[in-house]
């Protein structure tokens, strides 16, 4: 796995990432500055972290959208190369363009940071091949603005074309409103664009990743997309 | 004493005033709006039926053809100030 990491100013959670990185593949990844207009030779995976890029100002993630090095992301995706957003980073692939819909403030109006439950609902992405589907896991969130939107037209794409890859759900799976903490409609945690090639969410996988921590459900995520790197190398 | 900060418009050979004012979409839920319209009724001010919150963006742009500035105004729109997935954005020259 060769990753690079995005870094825009106000970004907070990119180590958390990079280690994770590491410590699931072995490799460290390249931390890439937003004002670069290329990624580094032979980055196969790309990770937009979360934070408070431009401190949330305009839009979550509005600013971050339209650096420099969004420009080579594009390209690179667009050529299939694997694009993974959490949170913050889940926001500015909204913005880019690169997902479709957008991250409201969440129903309640607060800031919440404990830890929820996702529904994997598709096992045969390069995502998530280190989960079942129909499993449950358990990860972090920390956000204001998760509420995920999107026009009525494009929510029926999405649903019809599976593209709908975590559900906030209860403990055994179910979806159901009162574990929909930021009242995200059809309770959308996360989608992959129509190439299946770009992850936005806006859970933090990367953080339940060691034993010390408590729990590793996040892991599977990351040693997916490492295996899934390995087999197309 | 204190030279004039170099972002100050006077001096300029002209400068047009412009706003644009950014809405959410009917049928976008606005929490924010929600909340401040609760905030207004606890504080006794009668009478207000909805409350939707926006962004009021005020320019300043460089020259005097009010249809350059209007074009200028749209693209900076598009670009950045508005996200029209969910915002409608209104661009004005006031002068």
């Amino acid at each position: 796995m060769k990753a690079a990491v995005l870094v825009f100013p106000g970004i907070n959670r990119e180590r958390d990432m990079a280690r994770t990185l590491k410590l699931v593949s072995g490799t460290a990844p390249n931390m890439v500055w937003h004002a670069e207009h290329e990624l580094p030779a032979g980055t196969d995976l790309v990770v937009v972290p979360g934070g408070f890029s431009y401190g949330d100002y305009l839009r979550c993630g509005a600013i971050a959208a339209r650096s420099p090095v969004m420009d080579a992301v594009r390209t690179f995706a667009a050529k299939g190369g694997l694009v993974l957003g959490v949170c913050n980073g889940f926001q500015i692939l909204c913005e880019a363009g690169l997902l479709p819909g957008v991250l409201m403030r969440n129903e309640n109006l607060r800031f919440i940071c404990r830890d929820v439950y996702l529904k994997v609902e598709r096992s045969d992405t390069p995502f998530t091949r280190g989960y079942n589907a129909g499993q449950v896991i358990r990860v972090p969130v920390a956000h204001g603005e998760g509420n995920y939107i999107a026009d009525g037209e494009t929510i029926a794409r999405l649903e019809g074309e599976g593209r709908v890859i975590f559900r906030y759900a209860s403990p055994d799976g179910m979806i159901d409103p009162n574990w929909n903490h930021n009242g995200a409609i059809n309770a959308i945690a996360g989608i992959i664009s129509e190439r299946g090639n770009v992850l936005g969410m806006m859970p933090h996988p990367e953080n339940h990743v060691e034993e010390a921590i408590g729990r590793t459900d996040g892991r599977g995520l990351f040693a997916g997309i490492a295996e899934a790197l390995e087999k197309a190398a | 004493m204190f030279p004039a900060p170099a972002s100050d418009s006077y001096g300029k050979s002209q400068v047009m005033k412009a706003r644009v004012t950014v809405t959410l979409k009917t049928g976008i839920l606005d929490p924010q709006g929600k909340a401040i319209e609760g905030a207004l009724r606890s504080l006794g001010v009668e009478g207000v039926a909805s409350v939707r919150q926006g962004k009021v963006f005020d320019i300043e742009i460089e020259g005097g053809d009010p249809k350059k500035a209007e074009a200028l105004l749209k693209e900076a729109a598009d670009k950045l100030l508005a996200n029209t997935v969910i915002e409608n954005y209104r661009v004005e020259v006031v002068g």
